[in-house]
């Protein structure tokens, strides 16, 4: 996958909030071989240095995506965009504006806004947004170059709700990366999102809130490849009656 | 002797032990009085290793073996246990808290209306953990200094550390490397109304939220746990959290008055797991993150153990050197 002419190997990103402690996050990320992780500026860095906990993050040498996590109005979105530029030295940044309390659903209007106003800043955007068609049309007009579809509400671990409307997706942008952000609960969540040609996923409370998070990272990772390799090569259509696996012509005469 | 830097925890429970092993100890303390600059003044107090674990190493639970029977020796315990809710529609994250722990039993509405009267038929389902208890931080603080100078401990309050010292135990203070700060931010509530005897913790998958009973009415509720260095005062967000999640525990916290909030740094390592380390030729006693009261104990005892062996270069498994 390239994303803003930069070549990704492990279709994974991995969130870095929540994990029992830094060093499990750390072998969290080794463990499935992420190259770039997103964190969250206002909770982890905004006034005061922070500093400790990007060291660690800095010592796994993945790429960093700073976030705008908790931001609710365009403003917000893009002053704390011009923050985390000058902290995190990229122009890259995972652009969240938060619309609703309850389900976390993303604001499309403040972020449609916000994006434009950041791309014309020189920003690199991804923009976390509903699975809507003429979202993503205003959002690349307005200067993105990946979409960040969700698959659920943020830590519900549903899985993909609405599949179809992914699929749709990725008929209607065949060029643009489409990365699902948001929802994955398990493996197999992950798989089926690659499956059905998604570029990569996005994930956080999956690992961090598992039993084992650096095993469930591991997972994930295999995950994420399984279903992509399957998108590549073509998965079989359904069918509605049985067909044997072995030939039934040609059998030889018994009698 | 045995010089150490700072007073908070870890230098008293270290000093304490080492008076008791038969040195001869000095503390100092950059404050004038016990405990005003100790971020322990603003922690639950809980010794609750089996909650602890549901995000902490078994690490934890080992080294709080024996915790709260020390501690009953030098300050009042509560040995009531810790009884954990959550709301009706927030169940699943009971169901993932006891798969992450154990040492506990389910009680449903008329265990926990047995339990907490004023708890009866607000939470249908909740864990019960039988053996856990909590002291009050800022008394058992100075009980602790007490007993230490009962045990011939010398601490020199308002007085800055000479640059060397045997034994530093300054937390945030220190420049050890690899140690970041963890912001916790915490409020205190007056509510005649309520009576509550143990601590309750609320499962809550945004807002998790503990509170710890003082007596009189006084609650103690917290506590985030922000990846972050800065010292300012709660955030309105944080406090108006927290403030709802003491509401859906009962809404006779409605009434209650803030009778102080506060915000602390925990010094904590990439493993939160606190360590004995040398470094520049002194011992550091540092990285208690979330669990001063509960491991301060063990690690005093490892610190007698190092202190007993030093100059016969024996090298102690827990020792590590930076």
């Amino acid at each position: 996958m390239r994303i803003y002419e930069t070549d990704i190997a492990t279709p994974l990103l991995l969130g870095t909030a929540q994990y029992p402690s830094p060093k499990v996050l750390q072998n969290a990320i080794k463990a499935a071989g992420c190259e770039i992780v997103t964190v969250s500026l206002r909770r982890e860095t905004a006034q005061g240095t922070g500093a400790g906990f990007w060291d660690v993050i800095r010592q796994t040498g993945a790429k960093i995506l700073p976030n705008t996590a908790g931001c609710h109005t365009a403003r917000e979105a893009i002053t704390t965009a011009q923050m985390a530029r000058d902290i995190f030295e990229t122009d890259w940044i995972k652009l969240e504006v938060i619309g609703h309390a309850d389900n976390l659903q993303p604001d499309v209007f403040e972020l449609v806004h916000a994006a434009r106003v950041l791309s014309a800043d020189g920003f690199k955007v991804f923009p976390y947004m509903t699975d809507d068609l003429v979202v993503g049309e205003k959002l690349i007009e307005a200067g993105c170059k990946v979409l960040m579809p969700w698959g659920a509400p943020i830590g519900s671990g549903q899985g993909l709700r609405n599949p179809d409307a992914l699929r749709a997706m990725r008929a209607h942008f065949p060029d643009i990366p489409l990365i699902v952000d948001a929802g994955i609960g398990r493996p197999s969540d992950a798989a089926a999102a690659m499956e059905i040609g998604m570029d990569a996923v996005l994930l956080n409370t999956a690992v961090a809130k598992a039993g084992d998070p650096v095993q469930m990272a591991r997972a994930m990772a295999m995950a994420v490849r399984a279903g992509r390799t399957g998108y590549q090569a073509g998965p079989m259509e359904r069918r509605d009656v049985a067909v044997p696996s072995t030939p039934v012509l040609g059998l030889a005469e018994l009698v | 002797m045995i010089t150490i830097a700072g007073a908070g925890l870890a230098g008293l429970s270290s000093a304490l032990e080492l008076a008791r092993a038969g040195h001869i100890v000095r503390v100092y303390e950059a404050s004038e009085n016990i405990g005003s600059d100790s971020v322990s003044r603003y922690a639950g107090g809980m010794l609750a290793p089996w909650c602890e674990r549901e995000s902490a190493d078994q690490t934890v639970v080992e080294l709080a073996n024996g915790a709260a029977d020390w501690w009953e020796q030098i300050t009042p315990v509560t040995r009531m246990g810790t009884l954990v809710v959550a709301p009706p529609r927030d169940q699943s994250e009971l169901v993932r808290f006891s798969k992450r722990t154990r040492n506990y039993e389910w009680v449903h509405a008329d265990e926990i209306a047995a339990l907490e009267p004023a708890l009866g038929n607000r939470f249908a389902n909740g864990l019960f953990f039988e053996t856990e208890a909590h002291l009050n931080p800022r008394t058992a603080l100075r009980d602790l200094a007490t007993e230490a100078t009962k045990a011939g401990v010398e601490i020199l309050c308002g007085t800055p550390a000479p640059k060397r010292v045997d034994l530093d135990c300054t937390g945030p203070a220190s420049d050890l490397p690899d140690l970041r700060m963890v912001r916790g931010e915490m409020a205190i509530l007056h509510c005649p109304d309520l009576n509550l005897t143990r601590t309750i913790r609320l499962l809550h998958p945004r807002i998790p939220l503990y509170l710890v009973p003082r007596g009189d009415g006084v609650y103690m509720i917290g506590a985030t746990m922000i990846e972050n260095s800065s010292a300012r005062p709660i955030s309105v967000r944080s406090l108006s959290e927290v403030l709802s999640a003491a509401f859906a525990i009962h809404p006779s916290f409605a009434e209650a008055t803030v009778i102080e909030t506060g915000s602390g740094l925990r010094p904590a390592f990439p493993d939160n797991l606190p360590r004995l380390v040398q470094s520049n030729g002194v011992a550091h006693l540092n990285g208690f993150y979330r669990h001063g009261f509960l491991l301060a104990p063990a690690m005093a005892a490892q610190v007698v153990h190092h202190f007993s062996k030093q100059g016969s270069h024996e090298n102690h498994r827990q020792f590590q050197t930076v």
